[in-house]
């Protein structure tokens, strides 16, 4: 049996979901179906056999600046939902990709849990939660623009506080855009803290 | 999970006070509130004296930790591990060494993991040692503060001779550690070790029997270890509710495999509860950290890969290759396969993790903590609902939070 339980039992029972499955340095990761992603859920949580009733977290990854093979190619965000089984003892990766402009359904309502990283995602990469809307900033400022966490976002790019944009470490930062850049081949002092 | 109340609505930044309906009112606490353990907001909405609804307003620590680790080489990365959770800094080590190691594939000398593990869990009681004096005071007790606080001196102590520093040492690297035990060590540890669980005696003796001390804790914040297990609550937390699971037992890492110690488990999930498991847990700590010392194997402490561990010192002086790899280390660093890893810990707050996005390069591509007191503040918003003010104060001791891994 080549294929794991979990990924026998969600193929079986939300057909069409499952995009395919890998195993990376020990862990499974199942990538589904983002509008079939509370479907899976429900019966990786349900489901006798599995029972993965521990919601452990969910975060987002922007691949836009990624050189190598991809899980969902065509999609820029991935958010990695982490659920453990404490019955079997195993924990499972769920993916989904989107794109901007496109939205997760909210998991708020199967795993309260959800609610914080949601939010922290929708913060840092501009991801909307369907069902789990923000209109306030989380962990940023109130009045912060952008999601920092996005790769084109850049380090130090935040305006030094009184400067009026004139000067301050910051400000030739935000010409040089580091999203993306390699660091291949640089070494000693040049370049090498990223800023 | 129906019967869960979500609380929508935000009241401006400046509010205070604020008249709400007919009945109820809003109370602001915090950010500026000693009994949040930080920078925590919480807006509570008031019918007469009991929580309507509650909500939780934090950011107020980020430091974008995560955005900054995408600019860091791995190594380098450590020391902010350090500043996510002050109380429990060699434990966000540990994690972040695992997941960095589980990348590489390098495996550890049994003599530094029996050295991460004396040294994660002195960090777990100096951690605890925090939670049972504060907590004690947010209640009003403010003896057993002082009592303990001395008890998480001498742990403090105890890392400045090992490492130097006494609150962030960052001497749990990916690779093994950053030196080896000094040899005054041990001893200060098997002292330690007898003159604690008396002290500890004595603090709780203050406590667990206090009438005044159960009135404000028993039967109050009572989470169903069902609950528990949606809200992502791991650890003290999840154990109080009756859930028997600890990652130590379920998912050894660093030989903890090999060390003989017991689970405690809570029956109700009451404040209470959690106040019992967590003291239970520093007594475990302790018959840990025992066996560990007396077993301590000979061997290095850190891995023979230079890849991945400096050379040591006298190695430099003989052998240019040796001089490279340590040029080529602090200078470049190490670079994991492509792949995504996660690997976590039984921190003394709950599961503390790491998953890192590996594209090859000396950076990681992303870094993402999965942070214990994060998931389970959520806890408060629902726990809060229909009690007191006061109970709030209790509530949050109990989730005993840290801003610092909550913002990161």
């Amino acid at each position: 049996m080549s294929e794991i339980l979990e990924a026998q039992k969600v193929a079986a029972q939300v057909p069409g979901a499952l995009i395919k499955t890998k195993t990376s340095f020990g862990d499974h990761f199942l990538c589904v179906d983002r509008n079939k992603l509370r479907e899976v859920v429900k019966v990786l949580k349900d489901d006798p056999d599995l029972q993965y009733s521990y919601f452990s977290e969910c975060c987002g990854v922007d691949y836009s600046a990624w050189q190598h093979e991809r899980d969902f190619p065509g999609s820029r965000f991935e958010v990695v939902y982490n659920l453990m089984s404490l019955k079997n003892n195993s924990r499972i990766f769920v993916k989904v990709g989107l794109n901007d402009g496109e939205k997760v359904p909210s998991l708020k309502s199967i795993f309260l849990g959800a609610d914080y990283p949601e939010k922290e995602i929708w913060d840092m990469f501009g991801i909307v939660f369907e069902g789990n809307e923000q209109t306030q900033r989380f962990l940023m400022p109130d009045d912060w623009v952008g999601h920092p966490l996005r790769k084109e976002y850049p380090l130090g790019g935040e305006d030094v506080l009184f400067a009026q944009g004139d000067y301050g470490p910051a400000v030739e930062d935000l010409a040089v855009p580091h999203a993306g850049e390699s660091f291949e081949g640089k070494t000693g002092t040049e370049e090498i803290s990223g800023r | 999970m129906s019967d869960f109340i979500e609380p929508t609505f935000m009241p401006s930044t400046e509010t205070v006070f604020e008249k709400q309906g007919e009945h109820t009112m809003v109370v602001n606490m915090g950010p500026q509130h000693p009994s949040t353990h930080g920078v925590l907001r919480v807006i509570c909405e008031l019918d007469g004296e009991n929580i309507v609804r509650c909500r939780c307003q934090i950011g107020y620590l980020h430091t974008g930790m995560e955005k900054e680790a995408e600019y860091q080489q791995y190594h380098k990365c450590v020391v902010m591990t350090d500043r996510m959770d002050y109380l429990n800094a060699n434990g966000t080590n540990l994690a972040h060494a695992l997941a960095v190691e589980k990348l590489l594939g390098c495996k550890v000398p049994k003599r530094a993991q029996y050295l991460r593990v004396i040294l994660a869990e002195l960090s777990r009681i100096a951690s605890h040692c925090v939670w049972f004096g504060t907590h004690a005071l947010d209640l009003g007790a403010m003896t057993p503060y002082f009592y303990i606080w001395q008890q998480r001196e001498m742990i403090l102590d105890m890392f400045e001779l090992f490492s130097g520093v006494r609150m962030m040492p960052s001497w749990i690297v990916p690779g093994g550690l950053r030196g080896d035990m000094p040899d005054e060590f041990p001893a200060k540890l098997r002292k330690f070790l007898k003159e604690f669980p008396k002290e500890l005696d004595v603090c709780e003796a203050m406590l667990v029997e206090n009438p005044i001390w159960k009135e404000r804790t028993y039967d109050i914040g009572v989470l169903t270890g069902e609950q528990a297990l949606a809200l992502g609550c791991s650890g003290p937390i999840a154990r109080a509710s009756g859930i028997a699971w600890d990652l130590r037992k379920s998912h050894p890492y660093s030989s903890y495999e090999d060390f003989d110690f017991m689970v405690p488990v809570g029956t109700k999930g009451d404040v209470y509860d959690r106040f019992l498991v967590r003291l239970a847990e520093m007594r475990e700590s302790c018959k840990i950290l025992q066996q560990a010392i007396d077993g301590l194997p000979e061997g290095d402490y850190q891995t023979s890969d230079r890849k991945v561990a400096p050379p040591p010192r006298h190695e430099i002086e003989e052998s240019m290759e040796a001089v490279i790899h340590h040029f080529k280390l602090y200078t470049e660093g190490y670079r994991p396969p492509v792949g995504e890893a996660f690997a976590s810990v039984e921190g003394p707050k709950g599961e503390l993790g790491f998953y890192i996005v590996s594209d090859g390069t000396n950076r990681p591509y992303r870094w993402h903590v999965r942070p214990s007191c994060f998931m389970n503040l959520k806890a408060l918003e629902v726990l809060a609902i229909g009690r007191l003010i006061a109970d709030v104060v209790a509530i949050i001791g109990s989730i005993d939070i840290v801003l610092g891994e909550i913002d990161r």
